[in-house]
Parts: structure tokens; sequence; C-alpha cells
């Protein structure tokens, strides 16, 4: 395919320009040691992600993204550099990094509002029991799953705890949203709808997002910048794409944008080379 | 959704049947929930559902056990029949070498005849079996009445003695069979609890480092296959030092303690293996949440563990009920096994038959004990998802 460039490309979304940096990693450096030699995972990567922008990181499997989110939600220890969420420096996990995990991970002997509600207690541990109810209510709602909260986690299909893990995640209001590919295991009508869902939930909060995938289409519809990394090992930023469309967003206007293939052809020009 | 369409249809055509169904489904689930899932059929065969496949299903299901059960009292008797047989032919031929031809006759009257005096001591037939359950029973309503009478006897003595804060006379008699079972059923539940006290606190520590867990894994390993046998010595020399008070039942002690120290190894492991599989995710979010150890502990690793935790408990309660018959034998302590022991000492004509008839006891509660453990899982798991 022929390589794509429009006027668009390479510019910064302007109303951005005047949001503070949430999320910075700088000179974020993993390297696994082996018997023969150091593996290294990622080398000297800089991200910068300003408040309230949503970006999405694409690339090839064992690229090294999910090990980038984990380290950025301090899951996975840092081997170099730092990760600096709203100028604090990253040094364990916690509820300021919420993330939604590729399988749901809720837990099954609880209820939809308890799972939500695990979470709220350990944020707002002095809040009343009706306040920290309302909170859990109120993500509930917005999610699809208002009139669902008393039933077992267990007994829900994969896309509806997926949308209790979203809940959850917001529900905790974060400074820095991760989503480790959230949808990669939903059939592709679910992963739609759960897409439209967790950008309604998104518009309203504004919360700095940070989401892994490989679907090419999700990150466009979903970010307003897409990421793109090089093959590992020593992977790095290839290149980055700036998504101009308005929010909020609506499935069938991004489609029938004038420039949506030309964005995706972009994308699938650089994951093919 | 579709049942729900569906519903008010059927109520239209057949609202009496619809009735009949909610009943049905309630007594299988009650009767899936005690562990006798085998009756599912005779339940749906009662209604009128599909008589033939449920037909074939109570012929699996509860025909064919009940018929192995009748071919091994069947077998049974005729072993019973050929030892007697053989042990008479001893009898009839060590009569007729010692004392001559005529000895010998009379030997064979003599067992024909079926008197007591000179019954081959051998396996008991089935039937005997059952005569001994008869006469235990018989024995232990006349103990009961002894008691009973007893009581009454004393009844204004101990009324003076309690008065003048003096001790009770009590019942100080020979224990019935009934008895027995009672104080081995205590015993084994003493036991059981002292283990789990023990062993799913430890498993969970155990399960949560893995310092702690390679740490004792020998030391485990090690005492894990010690025989019940030892354990009873072991615990006999500690309680012996540590317990002087002669109102302390130090018998008793002995015994639970033993049961409970044979028993809990199973708990432990099972425990510890459940606890430190916690799956990965569940970490995960235990970390993002920051949640607290105890938190931790309550919310994430007991719940996830508890299917580990409740096969390692039914374990221990089947090996606690199985060392306890051979405690109770060697430390004298009363209860099942040391009735099995007293009885094959003493020697009476129906011995024998009492200790097969302890044997079958010994079966059966055992496996009442294990349905209870299951039934007290479902219990569990249940009220966990109702109340939640």
């Amino acid at each position: 395919m022929e390589q794509v460039t429009t006027k668009d490309f390479g510019q910064v979304n302007t109303w951005l320009l005047d949001q503070p940096t949430m999320l910075h990693c700088k000179d974020l450096t993993k390297v696994y040691p082996t018997p023969n030699g150091d593996y290294v995972v990622l080398e000297s990567l800089q991200l910068e992600v300003r408040k309230s922008e949503f970006i999405s990181i694409i690339g090839h499997s064992g690229c090294g993204k999910s090990t980038l989110l984990t380290m950025i939600a301090g899951l996975n220890v840092i081997s170099g550099g730092k990760v600096m969420v709203d100028d604090d420096t990253v040094t364990e996990s916690g509820p300021d990094r919420a993330v939604v995990f590729q399988s749901p991970s809720l837990l099954p002997w609880l209820t939809v509002l308890q799972n939500v509600m695990i979470g709220v207690n350990q944020v707002f541990p002095h809040a009343t029991r009706a306040q920290k109810s309302d909170i859990c209510h109120y993500y509930l709602d917005k999610v699809g799953l208002g009139s669902d909260t008393k039933k077992r986690a267990a007994d829900l299909s994969q896309g509806m705890q997926q949308r209790v893990g979203i809940a959850r995640a917001f529900a905790l209001k974060p400074k820095v949203l991760l989503l480790d590919e959230p949808f990669g295991m939903l059939d592709s009508l679910t992963r739609g709808e759960l897409q439209d869902v967790l950008l309604e939930v998104w518009h309203r909060e504004k919360i700095t997002a940070v989401m892994v995938t490989h679907d090419v289409d999700e990150s466009i519809f979903l970010a307003d910048r897409v990421i793109m990394m090089t093959s590992g090992p020593y992977a790095k930023i290839g290149d980055e794409l700036v998504i101009p469309f308005e929010r909020p967003r609506r499935r069938a206007e991004v489609l029938e944008h004038p420039e949506y293939y030309d964005y995706r052809g972009y994308l699938m020009n650089f994951l093919n080379h | 959704m579709i049942s729900k369409v569906l519903q008010p249809a059927r109520e239209l055509v057949e609202p009496k049947e619809k009735v009949t169904l909610i009943n049905k489904d309630k007594l299988i689930k009650v009767v899936k929930f005690i562990g006798l899932g085998f009756l599912e059929p005779l339940v749906r065969i009662g209604v009128g559902e599909e008589p033939r496949k449920n037909a074939l299903l109570i012929v699996k299901s509860t025909v064919f056990p009940v018929c192995s059960i009748l071919l091994f009292l069947v077998l049974w008797h005729y072993g019973a029949a050929y030892l007697f047989n053989v042990e008479a032919n001893i009898k009839i031929e060590a009569a007729r070498a010692a004392q001559g031809e005529a000895a010998a006759l009379a030997m064979k009257e003599c067992i024909a005849s079926g008197d007591l005096s000179c019954k081959p001591n051998v396996l008991p037939s089935p039937s005997e079996v059952y005569e001994a359950a008869v006469t235990l029973w018989q024995d232990h309503l006349a103990i009961m009445a002894k008691k009973v009478a007893f009581s009454e006897k004393v009844a204004e003595t101990n009324a003076s003695r309690q008065a003048q804060g003096l001790e009770m006379i009590t019942y100080t008699g020979r224990p019935s069979f009934i008895d027995q079972i009672k104080t081995s059923i205590l015993t084994v539940f003493a036991g059981f609890l002292l283990a789990m006290v023990l062993a799913v606190p430890a498993g969970v520590l155990m399960g949560l480092s893995t310092t702690l867990r390679t740490s004792f894994n020998w030391l485990i390993q090690i005492l894990k296959p010690v025989s019940p046998v030892v354990w009873l010595l072991l615990v006999f020399m500690i309680v012996k030092t540590l317990i002087k008070d002669p109102s302390l039942d130090k018998s008793f002690i002995i015994s639970f303690v033993s049961v409970g120290l044979c028993s809990m190894w199973a708990t432990l492991v099972n425990t510890s293996l459940g606890v430190s599989s916690v799956d990965k995710d569940f970490v995960n979010v235990a970390r993002v949440l920051k949640l607290g150890i105890g938190k931790n502990i309550r919310k994430i690793v007991l719940p996830f563990s508890f299917p580990y935790i409740f096969t390692g408990l039914r374990i221990t309660i089947s090996v606690a009920w199985m060392v306890l018959i051979a405690i109770e034998l060697l430390a004298q302590s009363p209860g099942l096994g040391s009735f099995v022991w007293e009885e094959f000492q003493n020697g009476a004509n129906d011995s024998n038959a009492k200790i097969l008839v302890a044997m079958i006891v010994i079966g059966l509660i055992g496996f009442l004990l294990d349905r209870l453990m299951v039934m007290l899982q479902r219990l569990l798991v249940v009220s966990k998802s109702e109340a939640s």
C-alpha cells in the first residue's frame, strides 16, 4: 500500500495544548535478565500524555505494549527511567491509576455492586455508606447495569462483566485510566457496544486514558492520538498519529468521515512494515 | 426471558401442572442438596415425566447398587457357611485324633445341634450379624432404663448433695453400644475442630509466603506419613506432663488431640495450595486497589481458596474418623474402637458378629460424615450467593 499523507498528519490537537502533562514516561526501559544476557523489551521510551487526552497504543503481539502499560500501573518492575503521574514518580500500584484488564477480573463470589464497592471503599474510606453506594450505582447505571447490581459477577456474560470492569475503574476516580486490551476477548458485536459505553462514560469525565489494543479501528474510534510501537526486542515508539475527530464521537460519523480511511491506511501501513 | 414469555401460556393451558412442576423442582433441589441425587429420577417418574427414560435411570442409579449389595450379602452368606464347614471339619478331625471315632461323632452331633459349647468360632453370617445388632440395641434400651431408674433413685440424694456443694453422684455403669458411638462422634468432631483451627490459619500463612512454604515443606512431608499410633504415643507423652488436673478427661484429650494431629495435614496442604494459587488477575486487582493484608485475605484469598480448603477438610474428616477407631483401640479410651477391641478380647459366642456390626456402623458413619461435609459446603456456597 502507498504511504498516505494528508495535511492533518503530524498536527497536535490544539485544545490539548493548554492542558498540563498528566502522564510522563522518561527513558522508560524494561530488561529481563536471562542466562544468555539481558533481554531488552523496551529501551528508553519517551511518552507524554496531556490531561484529558485519550491515547491508544498499537503494535504487534509481544512488542511490549502491555509491558509498558503494566509498568505505568506499577504492576511491573521498572528497570530504568521513570514514570511520572501528575508530577509524582510511580513506585507502586495504586487506585490513582485504575486498570481495566483484558479479562474482566471480577471477583466471581461477589455481586456486581460489591465488585465496584470494594474499590470505592478503598478510595473513599471516609464517605458515608449512602455516598459510596451512590457512586457505585451512578457508574453501574452509566454502563447499563443499573438493574443488575445484585447479580453475582459469575452469572454475567463476558461482555457484561467487562462493563462492570469499566464501572469499577471509573468509580475509583483515577488520575489515569489504563486499559489493557479491554475488549480483546469479546466478539465483534459486543466489542462495538462496549466501545460506545466506554466512550460515553469517558466523555463525561475526560480522565486521561491509555489504551493498549491491536485493533486499528478501535484505536482510531476511541483515541485522540495513536501511538505505534515497533516490534520488540528494543521496542520503542515508531510513529504517532493524531486523530482530530470532534467529540463526542459517533461510530457512524467516524466511519463516514472522509479522512477515516486515510488514517486507517496509515496505521495498517505501519503495522505491515 | 423466554421462560417469562412462555409461562403465562402454560398457565392458560394447564394451570394445575404448573403447581406440581414447582414442587417437583423444589423437591429435586432438596434431594440433590442433601446428597441423595440418585433419587431424582424417582421424583420425576412420580410426576409422570418421561417414564421410560426415568425408569432406565432408576435402574441404573438405584436398582444396580441395591443388586450389588444383595450380591455381596449372598457371597458373604455362602462364604461364611463354607468357613463354618471347614472349621467344623477341623474340630471333628481333632476330636477323632484325640479321642477316637465316638468323640468325633459326638462332636458332629453337637455342632449340628447348634449348641454354643462346641460352636466353631468363624466369620459370622449376615443373619448372625443382624441378630447381634438387635441384641446390641436391646442392650442399649436396658442400660437406658437402668440409667433412668438410677437417676430417679439418687435424685433426692443428689439434690441434698448439691445444696451442700458436694459433687453429684453419676451413673458409672457399662456404656451401651450407642453410648460408644456417641463418644466416638464427639471425639472425631473435637479432633476435626482442632485440625481446622490449626491447619487453616497455618495453611493461609504458608500459602501467602513462599519462604514459609519452603521452610516448612520438609517438616510437613516428614510428619505427614507418620502412623496414628505414633502420634498417639507422642501426644500421650506430652499430655501426661501437661495435664495433672484429675477432673479433666485425660483419655478423651489424648484421643482427640491425636486425631486432630493425624488428620490436619490434608487441610494444611490444600489450604496452602489454594492460597498460593490465587489467580494472577485477582492479585493484580488487589494491588491496584491497594487492599491491606487483612482485606486481601478476607475478600480475595479466602473466597478463592474456599473450594481447596473444603476439599482438604473433607479428607481431614474422613482421615480423622479412620484413625479415631485405631487410636481408641490403642488408647483404651471409650468409643467404637475400644468396643471392637473389647469384643475381640472377650471371645463370647456373638463377639465376632458384634465386631462386624461395629464395622458396618463405622462405615455408615464415615459415609454420613462425608455427606455432611458436602452439604455444609453447598450450604455455605448457597448462603453466600443469597446473602450477597
